[in-house]
């Protein structure tokens, strides 16, 4: 145990030198390099996102978005295959304090809300779909931890899931034909910049992928809550 | 203003190394679960500093929401098998 944790010391040491190296080559740059100069000076003209972060990750890089959403469905897929005997073994002992209960009744609709105002709002606010959807999977999984024996509807979970990841190809796939490329933003008018209604499809997009995430964490969630105890 | 955020900053990097530390040595799992929810915490702070707010957002709802009530639940589930075993 002595050598284990000595072992872990020097190994959490070496790795402190190492950073600190890092730390010491660190020069902060003066000005901006030329891919972040031009995201900086072309999104208004270009995506109309007042967010430039957003028009980074939802138009300028969609193609990565959407391998992080593949990424995060192949998660929540393999999670509900492996624990898929979880459920129906015994019933469990329901002891949530009253506090728990109640606490959670006053917080899980804000939160729900909270989080899809952060993906509605993604290209105007920091924030955006991957953000508002984890707020709401945060809303699910406060349920769940209130109501443990509870039954999340998973049917209706995956349903909404499978539509909006299908819906984002289709609006990907709308950019190839009608504007410049897979998932372009300009399908629809940019409008004004600041509002809420522009940007072309990145409110779409955004709203589709928050949707799509906390549904895909929730699931995650729900089927770890309701695995058995004696699953092997 | 300058020394002002380095102050800041400074104070919660010594809070977050703290709670690590408690995080890790704790005997008490529900207090190493909340201890490690506050490093996620004030690591969304820093991020907000740092002047990046989406990453901080991402920061405090997946590392101090999601996880934090993650860990719960299986603690509530793993402390519920082992109290059936004893009996």
């Amino acid at each position: 145990m002595k050598i284990k944790n000595s072992l872990v010391i020097l190994l959490v040491m070496a790795f402190g030198v190492f950073l600190f190296q890092v730390y010491k080559q660190h020069q902060t740059q003066g000005s901006l390099n030329k891919t972040a100069a031009y995201y900086n000076t072309n999104t208004p003209d270009e995506v109309g996102a007042s967010n430039v972060v957003t028009a980074i990750v939802v138009t300028y890089r969609g193609l990565d978005t959407l391998g992080e959403v593949t990424v995060l469905f192949l998660t929540a897929m393999i999670v509900g295959y492996i624990l898929r005997h979880g459920g129906k073994e015994k019933p469990m002992k329901n002891n949530t304090s009253e506090i728990l209960i109640t606490a959670a009744n006053v917080l899980i609709p804000g939160s729900i809300i909270l989080g899809v105002y952060v993906f509605i709002n993604g290209h105007l606010t920091p924030g955006g779909g991957f953000q508002g959807g984890a707020i709401i999977g945060t809303a699910i999984t406060l349920m769940i931890l209130a109501d443990p024996l509870g039954s999340v509807k998973k049917a209706v979970l995956h349903i909404t899931e499978s539509l909006s990841g299908f819906t984002y190809i289709l609006i990907g796939l709308a950019g190839l034909l009608f504007a410049g490329g897979f998932l372009d933003n300009r399908i629809l008018p940019l409008g004004n910049l600041g509002n809420l209604l522009s940007a072309g499809a990145i409110p779409l997009i955004y709203s589709l992928i928050g949707l799509k995430v906390g549904t895909e964490l929730s699931s995650i969630i729900a089927s770890i809550n309701e695995t058995g105890n004696k699953t092997a | 203003m300058e020394t002002f955020k380095i102050i800041m900053m400074a104070t919660l990097a010594v809070v977050m190394i703290i709670s690590a530390i408690m995080a890790v040595l704790s005997k008490e799992m529900p207090l190493a679960i909340l201890a490690s929810g506050a490093i996620s915490l004030l690591a969304s702070i820093f991020f907000l500093i740092l002047a990046s707010p989406d990453v901080a957002m991402t920061e405090a709802a997946i590392g101090a929401g999601l996880t934090t009530f993650l860990f719960f639940i299986i603690l509530r589930k793993t402390e519920q098998n082992s109290h059936e075993d004893k009996k």
